[in-house]
């Protein structure tokens, strides 16, 4: 009984908070009358509609909690995610490599997809820092905009090709990633946070200020697309052409299903490498790093080392991601590289359960196709996806996929559950 | 082998105006298991920390005799490098384990440097190809070893937080074995054992120092420190009030004392040795 109480309690706490936050925005209305004066009025019925749902959602809520807080944890359903996802994975594999060439498809489904895998890509370079060394970076995005605007400033002042300045945008990347990472190797948790977002935010400024460079709020245009072994994507057609050489009609499809396999080849390659360095000492390093960084120090491993290869390995993928986006779109602007593509990439590596490569690809769907497919919702469209995110963290806090796989066993590998891994602090 | 392994000299540790440890000297020798012992807050994990890299001492040496070669000055080795270049493995009062890895991952970390050295910076690792391969092989067979040797084999799969107590504590031992030190370091390794595997666990120590390392172990529990000590190191405020084998601390005045507090002058016969056996 003094259960339902407390619970009434806190709903109706709960509820109250809602009567703030909706009063202004669902209870009062700005209108005019034909007089052109403004008036107000007041919708006391919107109001307590919205307040009344709170209260019931938040009691369900409630309810829902103690029932599953009286059951233990349940590794089966966490065993078959794991199981299942050994076959979800190559299954997606299969339909992403064929989804351009089967008929049909239009144009605007390659380039959502184009979008999403860049974003799965961001999503498993930040995943070994966040993920994996446990290093929480909220600036992400810096060494995102580092491989954009190298490639753009290589292909103008020196006239080289996508394919020559990708691997030198990795390598900048990574170099501004060992840069940023010295300072904070002795930082942690909330304080590397706010100062990896401080560094997100300082190249953004700098690229915005150093106008003679980098042209300022007015971006970089005419950035060169990538060619096709010397040939070009041109819409004219004629030699020298893809559409010439292959002796094909040039339709703006093919340029699009070109970069739709460039960055499927960049991602998977991310995470080829990612997959491949946690089984060996370095990914085991910074996996124990997340765990423990104490007890790596009194094991002989160097933190500032394994700290730097994290941040640099991360910043690498980051910029070659930038790289891709910026001959993908031609245009850069330093508009595209605010603090919020950070949050996003962040919010796809936590909703994909921090660790799981197959889990942010989930959550890149989720976070970045799903606001694009509901486009035809119009306004409810963000309202539908606030909703769903938190009913996502509701139901599966730790992210999509939470569990662990061991990187090397004597006999079976079991799954290891969510509550015994650390988040990491630093 | 009575040559000594470990030598601190004049250590002094301070914390602004606190002095946790104060000029203490002593030595340990190969092949022995020293204990340094004392009631709380007499500076011994202090000591400990020191020895080990965690704290820069305020003043003072520490060194470490390698059998071939000469002594490394720990007090001036970066933190990583006390287990690698010092070969000083150490376990925690509270344990640190990698909680979410498996037993097995435990032990393979604790083999980073050697295997990190096979990867080819990483490269040829990742392309398959180069002595890694061997390398892994190798270390998975050294922590079998230690699995066996700590009783662990069966849980070598499940992750190292799901363990009970005394095993998280055995497996903590073993981790710091796979590092291959010529000390080991434990910090109160008895704490929280139930008698039997009080018991098991003096019989590891033993096997462990009989294998060649010799061991420093700070601990509470007099039964385990009397039973397998070669040699004791009493502390008490920070500064080393005794220094011998067990049984000339047993009978040490000024160990009775900071123990017990002054002698009863009726009774000057009690027999010390009962009451350190019972002390907690």
């Amino acid at each position: 009984m003094s259960q339902l109480t407390a619970n009434l309690k806190d709903c109706a706490a709960v509820a109250f908070v809602a009567l703030l936050l909706f009063g202004p925005f669902l209870g009062l209305q700005l209108g005019d009358n034909n007089a052109g004066n403004l008036t107000l009025s007041t919708r006391p019925e919107l109001l307590a509609i919205a307040v009344g749902l709170t209260f019931a959602a938040r009691f369900l809520l409630l309810l829902w909690h103690e029932r599953r807080s009286r059951r233990k944890p349940n590794m089966r359903v966490a065993a078959a995610v794991a199981k299942s996802g050994k076959f979800v994975g190559p299954v997606l594999l299969v339909a992403v490599v064929l989804m351009p060439i089967i008929p049909g498809v239009e144009n605007s489904y390659i380039d959502l997809g184009v979008l999403i895998m860049t974003y799965v890509m961001l999503g498993w370079g930040l995943n070994i820092v966040v993920g994996l060394a446990g290093l929480l970076d909220l600036g992400y995005v810096a060494f995102y905009a580092v491989g954009a605007y190298s490639y753009a400033l290589l292909s103008q002042n020196f006239g080289l090709g996508f394919w020559e300045c990708l691997p030198l945008c990795g390598i900048l990347a990574a170099a501004w990633g060992i840069f940023l990472g010295f300072p904070v190797l002795r930082l942690r948790g909330d304080y590397l946070a706010i100062v990896t977002l401080a560094f997100g935010e300082i190249i953004r400024l700098v690229i915005t200020n150093w106008v003679a460079l980098t042209g300022g709020p007015n971006g970089i245009d005419s950035i060169p697309h990538p060619s096709f072994f010397g040939l070009t994507f041109d819409m004219a057609g004629g030699p020298g052409t893809f559409a010439g050489f292959f002796n094909v009609t040039p339709t703006p499809g093919q340029r699009t299903t070109y970069l739709y396999y460039i960055i499927l080849a960049l991602a998977l390659l991310t995470n080829w490498v990612t997959l491949r360095l946690r089984r060996q000492p370095l990914g085991r390093a910074w996996e124990a790093l997340r765990e423990d960084e104490i007890a790596c120090r009194s094991l002989g491993i160097n933190l500032r080392n394994t700290k730097l290869t994290a941040f640099a390995i991360g910043a690498m993928f980051g910029g070659f991601a930038g790289c891709f986006f910026a001959t993908r779109e031609s245009f850069i602007s330093p508009d595209s590289f605010t603090f919020i593509e950070s949050a996003t990439v962040l919010a796809i590596v936590v909703l994909g359960g921090a660790g799981s490569q197959l889990g942010i690809v989930l959550a890149a769907m989720v976070m970045i196709g799903v606001p694009e497919l509901l486009q035809s919702l119009q306004i409810y469209r963000m309202l539908i996806f606030g909703i769903a995110l938190v009913v996502i963290m509701v139901v599966r806090p730790r992210g999509f996929i939470s569990t662990r796989t061991p990187t090397v066993s004597l006999g079976k590998a079991k799954i290891i559950g969510a509550d015994m891994i650390s988040e990491g602090r630093g | 082998m009575t040559d000594t392994i470990l030598e601190v000299s004049q250590l002094t540790m301070r914390f602004g105006g606190l002095t946790a440890v104060n000029e203490v000297s002593f030595a340990a020798k190969r092949g022995d298991i020293t204990a340094v012992i004392g009631p709380n807050g007499a500076g011994k994990t202090t000591v400990f920390n020191c020895i080990t890299g965690f704290y820069k001492p305020s003043s003072g040496s520490i060194s470490i005799a390698h059998k071939q070669g000469e002594a490394i000055r720990l007090d001036r080795l970066p933190g990583h490098s006390i287990a690698k270049k010092g070969r000083v493995a150490r376990t925690f009062q509270n344990i640190r384990l990698f909680g979410g890895m498996t037993v097995l991952e435990n032990l393979l970390v604790a083999q980073h440097n050697k295997l990190q050295a096979a990867t080819g910076f990483g490269v040829l690792a990742i392309l398959g190809i180069g002595k890694y391969r061997k390398a892994e092989k190798s270390a998975i067979e050294l922590a079998k070893h230690w699995l066996e040797q700590t009783n662990l084999m069966e849980r070598a799969d499940d992750p190292a937080g799901s363990l009970p107590y005394g095993a998280q504590r055995r497996l903590e031992i073993a981790r710091a074995m796979c590092t291959d030190p010529v000390l080991l370091c434990l910090d109160e390794p008895a704490a929280g054992l139930n008698p039997r595997e009080s018991v098991a666990l003096n019989e590891l120590l033993l096997k462990i120092r009989d294998a060649g390392c010799s061991l420093l172990l700070i601990e509470h529990d007099m039964g385990v420190v009397m039973k397998i000590s070669d040699h004791v190191v009493v502390l008490e405020y920070g500064k080393k009030i005794a220094d011998g084998t067990p049984e000339e601390i047993r009978n040490n005045p000024e160990v009775i004392k900071a123990y017990l507090g002054e002698g009863d002058e009726d009774d000057p016969d009690a027999p010390i040795a009962e009451t350190l056996e019972e002390a907690p």
